[in-house]
């Protein structure tokens, strides 16, 4: 890139938008999430990683496009589906995959797995395996927050499948009523394993779920890292500026089953494919790098050096050895 | 170089599966994370994408072939202008890494696994029981004020433990034990929550994984069933599930047990509930220098500990060490009265049944002695099983139900630690087994009694 090329500070049409550098930033975080999480479903296939597992493939943009308006300090939780969260917050792939195979070099020691995965550096507080629970934990983050008189934000992502658990609407109302700086994101993905949200939830925007509380919301197409960002950023600095909570509602798609073992009757092939073809967030910003100027071959080098990345991290995890015995005893308490 | 595709598993139980069918065709161009075909078992389909770029060489299985074993070779895949190889086996290699692999995840003799879970620590080789550090001079005080001075001295003592709870600020307390709080430490510190144990459970499991020291009242512990989930899956198996990164230096208290006629829904004892999990401490205070001393140690803990209060003893008065320092280790029961004929294990309110028992029993010649639990998770199974080695005769004596009771735990502990000295089956005495009823004739009838007490111990004699 040249350093005239530096100036075009914006690029992608009308809509809301990045500079050229945050987009190639994008494609970078976008495109390493998608190809660990191919290399996840690889490995589990072949054994290597057992129990559960959650793939993030096809969101993407909206853990992608809502970190770049993070800064240090910033504290995130999500569920289960959290290996996209983990890698956007800057834990290391190597680790993660560790972790994925029950290795003593994982985030855990080996000892929590695809759902359970924490960061202290990174701020990352997990990787909760029960639906809704890292809500009122995530604002529990934000209470820490605004207890220390930090202008920090913690982000709490959970599902659609979780709007419809009590808990989300305690911490709803604790949120806002204490003002804390937490940012909800819900990502919509459609499905909450098998259900649909229209056979799950009598409100169908859940953008508006925070309304009864004051919480302002938004709907943002989450398959569209610019408009993510966007959102995002106002967000963000509405929490920041001690306004108290918000609520952003991404519209996504998940390509894979529910879990690894997930049959995924409940939609149609089509619908899937048609996602893929049209809406696909990883393409959409190859499309605005190249209309940009940006050559095939940068991007190419790109994808050669996250496939680099990531087969060295599925190298290490494999070679990586299983926890000590010992470890079973230990980190169950603390020494008072 | 050409790469073999080989069929994946679906789960690590899965042998065999069937090709459903191929997405993309012999020779067709195939980038790296394309769709190409999926696969089939009798609960799941799944698509297979590409792991590399390059072009669909040959299909070696073709779709609705059933019955194909994992990691065996579907297609080969080539590079631009390569052959296609005659025979599949081009990528032997990682086939025997992958069987390496799993075999290293298989290996583990079951022998060493036998032998380390004896080796697990509720059994090992019990230490001496510690002898108490005298405190010097005590004043009576109430166990009320007991809670209320020991929360009042760490919040002045360490910015970062507040309290949360229902009614803890303006209105004092439910049961005043929080009084003046608010007023001294401020909102900030001392913070009313609304009916939402659920809710400000979670925030304040949230907030403990960020290094705040969270008290959270519960006005009774039987709400604590609605933040259950928190207190187990998110407090204490956090510091184990992150490989020890983040511990959750929090406190939940509130009165536990029966009071008197409030009925079933609250009145209920959760001491075995909570010292059935791992990753969390808990105690159960008699006196109120129990109270002072262990609610202290609980806030300064690094770890979630549950205090297991009791309403009717807030207001009983007993002799409370006056130094400024006064404080209890967790894990250290107490005798409270000694004796030579029979141990009496017991904790909370019914310590003060037990020495009501062993006063009446002494009348008749029988000396026993009663150990107050104070802790019931870690539990110093050391004091017990000292005292049994003494008696050879032990009385276990909870308010709670019977079945996998407290009693229970620490009758086995006897049994593993102490069996040859006993003289006689260790006996329990328990609430009875049924929800607590509201007549106060029916309630008396199932909360033990000093005379269940005396007749478990004559039966022993």
């Amino acid at each position: 890139m040249t350093a005239g090329q530096k100036n075009v500070a914006r690029v992608g049409g009308n809509g809301p938008s990045l500079t050229r550098e945050q987009f190639m930033e994008a494609f970078h975080e976008m495109l390493l999430i998608r190809r660990f999480e191919e290399k996840a479903g690889q490995l589990y296939g072949m054994g290597l990683i057992g129990g559960f597992c959650h793939l993030y493939i096809g969101q993407e943009a909206v853990v992608v496009g809502i970190q770049m308006t993070l800064k240090d300090g910033d504290k995130l939780i999500t569920s289960y589906r959290d290996h996209g969260q983990m890698l956007a917050a800057g834990m290391t792939p190597r680790g993660v995959m560790a972790e994925l195979t029950g290795r003593a070099t994982g985030y855990s020691r080996g000892k929590g797995g695809s759902m359970h995965m924490f960061s202290r550096e990174k701020n990352f507080y997990g990787g909760h395996g029960i639906v809704g629970a890292q809500v009122a934990l995530g604002i529990g983050l934000a209470f820490a927050n605004k207890y220390r008189g930090t202008d920090e934000v913690s982000v709490a992502y959970f599902g659609d499948g979780a709007v419809n658990q009590g808990q989300v609407y305690e911490s709803f109302n604790l949120a806002a009523l204490h003002k804390l700086p937490c940012l909800f994101v819900i990502e919509n993905n459609l499905y909450g394993m098998g259900t649909s949200v229209e056979r799950a939830s009598a409100s169908h925007e859940l953008w508006r779920n925070g309304e009864p509380w004051g919480i302002p919301g938004r709907r943002v197409d989450g398959m569209d890292v610019a408009a993510v960002h966007e959102a995002a950023a106002e967000a963000v600095a509405h929490c920041r500026a001690g306004k108290g909570p918000y609520l952003l509602e991404m519209m996504t798609y998940r390509y894979r089953g529910h879990s690894m073992s997930d049959p995924a009757k409940y939609r149609k092939r089509e619908e899937v494919e048609e996602v893929r073809k049209t809406r696909d967030p990883i393409e959409h910003v190859r499309h605005i790098l190249l209309d940009a100027g940006v050559s095939e071959d940068s991007l190419r080098k790109i994808e050669d050096d996250i496939k680099a990345t990531v087969n060295d991290a599925a190298e290490f995890a494999q070679s990586s050895p299983e926890p000590d015995p010992a470890e079973l005893y230990t980190n169950v308490l603390l020494e008072a | 170089m050409a790469t073999d595709i080989l069929m994946p598993a679906l789960s690590p139980t899965m042998t065999e599966g069937a090709l459903a069918r191929w997405v993309k065709a012999e020779g067709d161009t195939i980038s790296i994370g394309d769709v190409i075909a999926e696969i089939e078992t009798d609960k799941a389909t799944m698509e297979i994408e590409a792991v590399e770029s390059g072009i669909l060489g040959r299909i070696l299985v073709q779709e609705g072939t059933q019955d194909i074993a994992v990691n065996s070779p579907i297609a080969i895949l080539v590079a631009e202008g390569e052959a296609v190889p005659n025979a599949a086996s081009t990528q032997v290699s990682a086939t025997d890494k992958t069987d390496s692999a799993l075999k290293t995840q298989a290996v583990k003799a079951p022998a060493e696994q036998m032998s380390s879970a004896v080796a697990a620590p509720v059994s090992t080789a019990l230490s001496a029981p510690a002898t108490e550090k005298d405190w010097g001079p005590t004043a009576e005080i109430t166990v009320r004020e007991a809670l209320h001075d020991a929360m009042q001295a760490e919040l002045r003592r360490d910015p970062d433990v507040f309290l949360i709870g229902e009614e803890v600020a303006e209105y004092q307390g439910a049961y005043k034990i929080s009084q003046g709080l608010l007023a001294e430490f401020g909102d900030k510190r001392v913070i009313d929550m609304p009916i939402t144990e659920h809710g400000f459970t979670g925030m304040a499991v949230g907030a403990a994984l960020t290094g705040l020291k969270p008290i959270v009242e519960f006005m009774t512990m039987n709400f604590s069933m609605q933040a259950i989930d928190h207190i187990i899956n998110s407090a204490a198996k956090t510091l184990y599930m992150s490989g020890g990164q983040m511990g959750c230096p929090i406190v939940f208290r509130g009165p536990n047990g029966a009071a008197a006629r409030v009925g079933a829904q609250h009145s209920q004892c959760y001491g075995s509930w909570y010292a059935h999990v791992p990753g969390l401490k808990v105690v159960a205070p008699w006196s109120s220098a129990d109270a002072k001393g262990l609610l202290r140690a609980a806030i300064r803990d690094p770890n979630p500990v549950i205090v297991l209060e009791n309403e009717i003893l807030y207001g009983r008065k007993f002799p409370c060490p006056v130094d400024e320092d006064f404080i209890l280790p967790i894990g250290k029961a107490k005798v409270e009265r000694e004796g030579r004929d029979v141990t009496i294990v017991t904790f909370s309110i019914m310590v003060t049944t037990a020495l009501e028992a062993a006063e009446a029993l002494a009348q008749q010649g029988i000396e026993a002695e009663v150990i107050n639990l104070r802790s019931l998770r870690p539990l110093d199974t050391a004091t017990i099983v000292e005292s049994v080695k003494k008696t050879s005769r032990l009385v276990t004596l909870e308010e709670g139900w019977p079945f996998a009771g407290i009693g229970a735990e620490v009758a086995m502990q006897v049994i593993e630690h102490a069996f040859d000295w006993l003289d006689a089956p260790p006996v329990r005495v328990t609430g009875e087994d049924v929800p607590m009823p509201f007549a106060a004739n029916l309630e008396k009838l199932a909360l033990p009694q000093p005379e269940h007490v005396i007749e478990a111990v004559r039966r022993l004699i």
